[in-house]
């Protein structure tokens, strides 16, 4: 069942707002240790907004680079830990172009939700 | 009737009082005690003693003493940090052997109801990375400091072993494999940091011949610094004895240039230059490819740090929102893993 708006992004986008241009400042001025906690979770919010709006196609992307990769189906726990056994024992390694175009995919679309500004 | 509770901060002066009368051979007072920083385990509080007339600025390191339950459920991460007393003694030795770090003067005893503390000199300076590294108050320090943390390291690792307490040797392959033993209790696969293990274990240095005293912990944000530079070398819980190069590595992580990414020196400056003062000052010389090494450990180790810290807040151990969100800044080590591997530097 579909909900209605707004979205989860949009709502988690209005609470953030909320936070940070009305709450924080009063926070400030009456307490700074729960100011600083807002910017925190105002921070964690803005993470858990682009998680709604991106996450499900990443993870998808993240899923179908993995079958084909290990050549097995799987729900996306199962196969990355079939990736992570194949790291630590080194049957795969960093010389492997495939391994490392996946890595990169998912670290890129990993990072555009946690931190977008990091370089 | 009304019960008088103590609360924290009384608690604190009257068990300072006892233990800085005991230290000075004359009644103190406590005076101005304020609560710096630090989570519910461990605190920095700053106070005054007023002893015949003369006012010590001083410090107090205190971890309060916990409950058998909750220090068992944060046992397993903090076994490879040194408790107070070890870490009181560490500084100790380091002080004298003109190693800038605080003076510490004394132990507090069980009786006087602080739990594991001990006591230094206050010392200037701050520690906020964003400040030293963007201020205006602190531009011409910030030419000087790449030089200073090569400098001071290089004093760091001279100190003779003989005059330490007992510490836990660690080689880069003891390392290794408590990074994998961390990976195995997180329940997650994660593998971007299988993938670095693997190649840190297939070019582990050599074992160190003379072990050093290894800081552990040496980066922005550690130690304190004012207009003139480096004040003191602070958060010695991660010492241990081992490679020299670690330390070296450890501050050049990208973590923690704080978005001076082009000075990996701490954000101050570059890796040569940081070497070139490391070395002038009676360090071993530096080999790239084993600071590079080392440099890729200590970007594995904030990335699966991050995610022991998350898992305080999951396991129960210690709720805190900030500590669940730092689980988040893991994927950051990541893209400078794959990074580090594609470019070997």
């Amino acid at each position: 069942m579909a909900q209605d708006r707004p979205t989860a992004s949009e709502l988690l986008a209005a609470i953030a707002d909320f936070l940070r241009e009305e709450a924080t400042p009063t926070l400030d001025r009456v307490d700074p240790r729960l100011g600083f906690q807002t910017r925190v979770a105002v921070n964690s919010l803005a993470i858990l907004e682009r998680e709604a709006r991106l996450g499900p196609d990443a993870d998808a992307r993240e899923r179908q680079r993995l079958v084909s990769l290990l050549g097995r189906e799987g729900t996306l726990p199962e196969l990355n830990h079939e990736l992570a056994r194949q790291l630590r024992a080194g049957e795969r390694d960093e010389r492997d172009a495939a391994l490392m175009a996946h890595l990169e995919a998912t670290t890129a679309d990993k990072i555009a939700i946690a931190n977008p500004k990091w370089r | 009737m009304t019960v008088h509770i103590p609360s924290e901060t009384e608690a604190v002066t009257s068990g300072l009082a006892t233990a800085a009368g005991r230290h000075f051979g004359r009644p103190a007072t406590i005076d101005g005690l304020t609560r710096q920083s630090g989570g519910a385990s461990r605190q920095t509080w700053s106070f005054d003693a007023l002893v015949d007339g003369t006012r010590h600025e001083l410090i107090l390191r205190r971890d309060p003493p916990t409950s058998a339950a909750s220090q068992s459920k944060a046992g397993s991460e903090r076994s490879a940090a040194l408790d107070r007393g070890t870490e009181f003694r560490v500084i100790r030795a380091a002080w004298q052997a003109g190693v800038r770090a605080p003076e510490v003067l004394f132990e507090l005893e069980p009786q006087d109801g602080l739990g594991e503390a001990f006591v230094m000199r206050r010392v200037g300076g701050i520690a906020i990375a964003r400040k030293l590294l963007r201020d205006p108050p602190y531009a011409a320090a910030r030419e000087k400091m790449a030089g200073q943390l090569g400098e001071i390291l290089a004093r760091i690792h001279a100190v003779d072993p003989a005059s330490l307490p007992p510490l836990d040797r660690r080689e880069a392959g003891h390392h290794i494999a408590s990074l994998r033993g961390l990976l195995d209790t997180l329940g997650t696969s994660q593998p971007v940091f299988e993938l670095a293990l693997t190649w840190l274990d297939r070019r582990k240095p050599p074992t160190t011949v003379r072990p050093v005293l290894v800081h552990g912990d040496y980066r922005t944000g550690n130690y304190l610094a004012d207009e003139t530079g480096v004040t003191a070398i602070l958060d010695w819980e991660g010492a241990h004895l081992g490679d020299p190069i670690e330390d070296l590595g450890w501050l050049c992580v990208k973590s923690w240039r704080f978005g001076a990414v082009d000075k990996p020196a701490g954000g101050f400056g570059s890796r040569e230059a940081l070497w070139a003062a490391y070395e002038r000052a009676g360090g071993i010389k530096v080999d790239p490819a084993r600071a590079h090494w080392w440099e890729v450990f200590g970007t594995v180790r904030w990335g699966i740090i991050c995610h022991t810290q998350a898992w305080k807040h999951l396991s129960g151990a210690q709720k805190s929102m900030e500590l669940a969100s730092i689980g988040r800044r893991a994927v950051e080590t990541e893209v400078d893993l794959l990074q580090l591997l594609k470019t070997g530097g």
